[in-house]
């Protein structure tokens, strides 16, 4: 998911942003967008250390600043209540006393004492805001005067002032005589209120200052903004620094994993800049170091090998001039032989024959030399694979004539692909050349498919066939299925080994399967196009659709054949391990001796025990190929055996 | 008459053999061991063939062959001892009509060497016309709007092979058939140069080509007359 993707989201909620009628769809894309948004965070977050450090340093420093603060404002706010309510006190004492004097001779029950207290009320006002030192002044206040409660006494209750903003509790204190507070919000004004009974002729009266303390409250939102403020700028701050901090080391990790992917990506020139003396600079000296012990070691092995190969080829040609006359001289002889006594002439067929051979291993020396060096080209065009193998087959048909093996061709024409043809020739001709030569006499069929993408060619023999294992060898050089038997076509034994390469350099796969008894398949699979991508072949591997026949491996009696038990598949240098699609076999056992996986072949016979023996073939699933399994239950004792291997070549 | 060959070989057993081959087969020979003396010696034997080794020492093979080629149309059968593209076509470019791959066998090479002296010899009056080019068979002309074209033997044998059957595609096999005497099919790549080289003569502008018509995915035909 990547931020082209939510603009994209964007996009679409922009469309769908009229018409109330898309609401649910509105919903479903911000839903979506929120996926993403999730997702491409979730991705940052595990792939970036520095955001991690950044978020996580800004999450706890967010939680110390609101829990300092919050400490900060109780007591802020504590402190200003208190110095507002002890000024308060020291002026309510002054007033009460002033008040005292002023009212000692005044009857509250008298008929305008409302008026006599009015005035004593402004004058308290008048004086306080004149004469009190401004250290003792509780600011603003309003004063009540009034009578005792007229419940109480016997006549009506007078006041001056607004009574009623006094509330009960504070009223019934005062009447008990003490000098009581309590806060009170007034018409929307947070307040502190004092009582205090105040003597006079007659009656007490109840003397009430109000405070208000709406210039504390100003100060203390003032106080919680600026808190607020210097908090979240003291958390801003605090990630920057965080962010830049790690950053300081997080870069050089950073760089150290780009200068290691360029590495890794064949720049091996490239090293770690080294500064300072600190942990990032030790870390870029062993790198480096590290780097120039791989680089010279590539080199050495680079030039090791380019040697060897350019001496493999060095020494071809140079052998090739005198062979020339070695040759020429040995078909001079051989052309004279029913002159020369019987000795001499059996002599000169032997040179010329083993002269043949020298000249084939020669030839594929070189040639595989030459792939080996990536010297080869592809000379690729369109060809129709029908002349193709045509001529492969018509090269090797004296070979089927000698040792009597018909040859089967399904070979449609009008097949045309872009290759190499003297390659896919060559190939084709090893393939039916080594199916002639394990063939057994028995038919070899040649069979050419094709689909869309690609062509395939499949050659198979009823011969011996590959035992387990055998598959993933048969390309490896010099490789000999049965080191005792002769090869009628007089191989190299570098035949498959330049074929496998030959279908490499086309992008193609070579592959290989066989079954003892069964005989084996060999599927050149090639894209139709140079540079084309294979995603299967248009010929099974594995035959399915012929009958099972009975010639099959005779199992040792009572327990394992130990036939490529356990052996994994795959043993072979060129099996293309880690190639999806790749076949592998499971080989399912109904006996004794445990295989351990799908990756080993087992192959168990047991007599008498009476269970089936299943034998599992299984195509890889992204090859085309399919999945066989047969299962032979036997339960008379003689228990046949099956094992299937099969090797995937890319 | 004995045709005569010129061996070009700076290895004294192989040039010895292969006179000791030659001359079985009947042929006069005649050996050159470097670069720089073949010249001189094409111009005073006058040889029918030259076999030529690619690796000499003084001078280049190909720049031999190209400085032969410059002044003859005498058939150049190549010996290498590399097969990879680049020599081979680069020997053919530079004026070589076939080649041979050490190490050959003596009745292949002999095959070479007759397939390049075959001519043709009683040949009735044939004219033949493709594109704006005329042939005139047995003289061995060929001309465009009057002015005559050099071209080598080989050249000439493929080009009137085209325009012979002026409506057939050949594949690049038939064409090694018919032309240079392959009985089996050999390098391609063989056709594909020499096609190049006799488009570079007769063709007004080898890029467009009216003459040799190539047929993709099947081979060349001659262009209408």
């Amino acid at each position: 998911m990547t931020a082209r993707s939510v603009a994209r989201r964007v996009g679409e909620l922009a469309l769908h942003l009229p018409g109330a009628r898309q609401g649910r769809s509105l919903i479903r894309v911000l839903g979506y967008l929120g996926a993403e948004l999730r997702a491409i965070f979730a991705a940052a977050w595990r792939r970036s250390l520095q955001l991690r450090v950044a978020v996580s340093t800004l999450a706890l420093c967010s939680g110390v600043v609101i829990v300092l603060g919050l400490l900060l404002q109780t007591e802020i706010a504590d402190r200003l209540v208190q110095g507002k309510v002890a000024a308060a006190r020291i002026q309510m004492e002054t007033a009460t006393a002033e008040l005292e004097r002023d009212l000692t001779g005044v009857n509250p029950d008298d008929e305008y004492v409302e008026g006599t207290l009015n005035k004593a009320l402004d004058k308290l006002s008048v004086t306080t805001l004149t004469d009190q030192p401004s250290s003792q002044n509780a600011g603003d206040f309003r004063a009540v005067l009034a009578t005792e409660d007229g419940a109480a006494s016997r006549g009506s209750q007078a006041s001056a002032g607004r009574l009623d903003t006094i509330p009960p509790g504070l009223r019934r204190a005062v009447q008990s005589g003490a000098l009581a507070m309590e806060f009170q919000t007034v018409d929307g004004v947070p307040m502190v209120i004092y009582g205090q009974p105040v003597h006079t002729a007659g009656r007490d009266l109840q003397f009430y200052l109000l405070f208000s303390l709406t210039a504390e409250q100003r100060t203390l939102t003032l106080v919680q903004s600026t808190l607020i403020v210097g908090g979240l700028v003291l958390i801003l701050l605090l990630a920057a620094v965080t962010s830049m901090v790690t950053r300081q080391v997080v870069r050089p990790v950073q760089q150290a994993a780009e200068v290691a992917e360029r590495f890794a990506d064949g720049h091996l020139e490239e090293r770690m800049p080294v500064k300072g003396d600190d942990e990032v600079a030790r870390l870029a000296e062993s790198y480096n170091e590290m780097a120039g012990s791989i680089q010279s070691q590539i080199r050495q092995l680079e030039e090791f090998g380019a040697l060897q190969r350019r001496f493999t080829s060095d020494v071809s040609h140079e052998l090739r001039t005198p062979l020339t006359t070695v040759r020429m001289a040995a078909d001079v002889l051989f052309a004279s032989r029913d002159q020369l006594p019987a000795a001499l002439r059996r002599s000169s067929e032997l040179l010329v024959e083993e002269l043949d051979r020298f000249e084939a291993l020669l030839a594929d020396l070189l040639e595989i030399s030459r792939l080996d060096a990536g010297m080869a080209e592809l000379g690729a065009e369109r060809t129709d694979m029908h002349s193709v193998v045509q001529r492969a087959v018509d090269a090797v048909r004296g070979l089927a004539e000698e040792s009597g093996t018909p040859l089967e061709l399904d070979v449609p024409g009008g097949v045309y692909a872009e290759i190499d043809p003297r390659r896919v020739e060559r190939i084709v001709r090893n393939l039916v050349a080594n199916a002639l030569d394990h063939g057994e006499g028995k038919p070899v069929q040649i069979r050419l498919g094709a689909d869309e993408d690609s062509v395939a060619v499949l050659v198979r023999d009823h011969g011996l066939g590959l035992r387990p294992g055998e598959a993933g060898l048969v390309f490896n050089r010099f490789w000999r299925a049965d080191s005792s038997r002769a090869r009628r076509s007089g191989g190299t034994g570098l035949g498959l080994s330049i074929s496998l390469e030959d279908a490499r350099l086309h992008g193609g796969w070579l592959q290989a399967w066989g079954e003892p008894g069964r005989g084996a398949a060999f599927r050149l699979t090639l894209p139709r196009r140079v540079g084309g991508e294979l995603d299967g072949s248009p010929l099974p591997l594995v035959p399915v659709d012929e009958p099972l026949d009975g010639t099959l491996l005779a199992a040792g009696p009572g327990g394992a054949d130990q036939l490529g038990a356990g052996e994994p598949l795959g043993a072979g240098e060129s099996f293309g391990a880690g190639d999806p699609g790749d076949a592998l076999i499971g080989a399912g056992d109904g006996g004794g001796a445990g295989d351990g996986g799908g990756l080993a072949n087992g192959v168990t016979g047991g007599t008498g025990d009476g269970g089936g023996l299943a034998n599992g073939v299984t195509g890889g699933a992204g090859d085309g190929v399919r999945s066989v399994a047969d299962g032979a239950v036997d339960g008379d004792g003689s228990a046949p055996v099956r094992s299937a291997g099969i090797g995937e070549q890319r | 008459m004995k045709s005569r060959v010129l061996v070009v070989d700076d290895d004294p057993a192989l040039s010895e053999m292969l006179s000791i081959v030659l001359r079985g087969e009947g042929f006069d020979t005649a050996v050159v061991s470097d670069g720089p003396r073949a010249l001189p010696a094409v111009r005073e034997l006058r040889p029918d063939v030259v076999l030529l080794d690619l690796m000499l020492p003084g001078m280049n093979g190909i720049d031999v062959c190209r400085a032969i080629r410059a002044e003859s149309g005498v058939p150049i059968v190549m010996l290498t001892a590399k097969s990879d593209t680049v020599d081979v076509v680069l020997g053919l470019e530079s004026g070589a009509d076939d080649y041979v791959i050490k190490p050959f066998k003596p009745k292949e090479l002999v095959a070479r060497i007759r397939a390049r002296l075959r001519r043709t010899d009683a040949e009735p009056a044939e004219s033949l016309a493709v594109g704006e080019v005329s042939i005139d068979v047995p003289a061995h002309q060929v001309t465009r709007d009057g002015l005559p074209i050099s071209l080598t033997p080989l050249e000439f044998d493929l080009l009137v092979a085209l325009a012979r059957k002026p409506r057939q595609v050949f594949t690049r096999e038939v064409l090694l058939e018919q032309v240079w005497g392959y009985r089996h099919a050999a390098d391609t790549r063989l056709v594909n140069v020499h096609v190049q080289r006799l488009r570079s003569k007769v063709e007004r502008d080898p890029e467009r080509p009216e003459v040799v018509l190539t047929v993709r995915g099947v081979g060349y035909k001659a262009g209408p007359p």
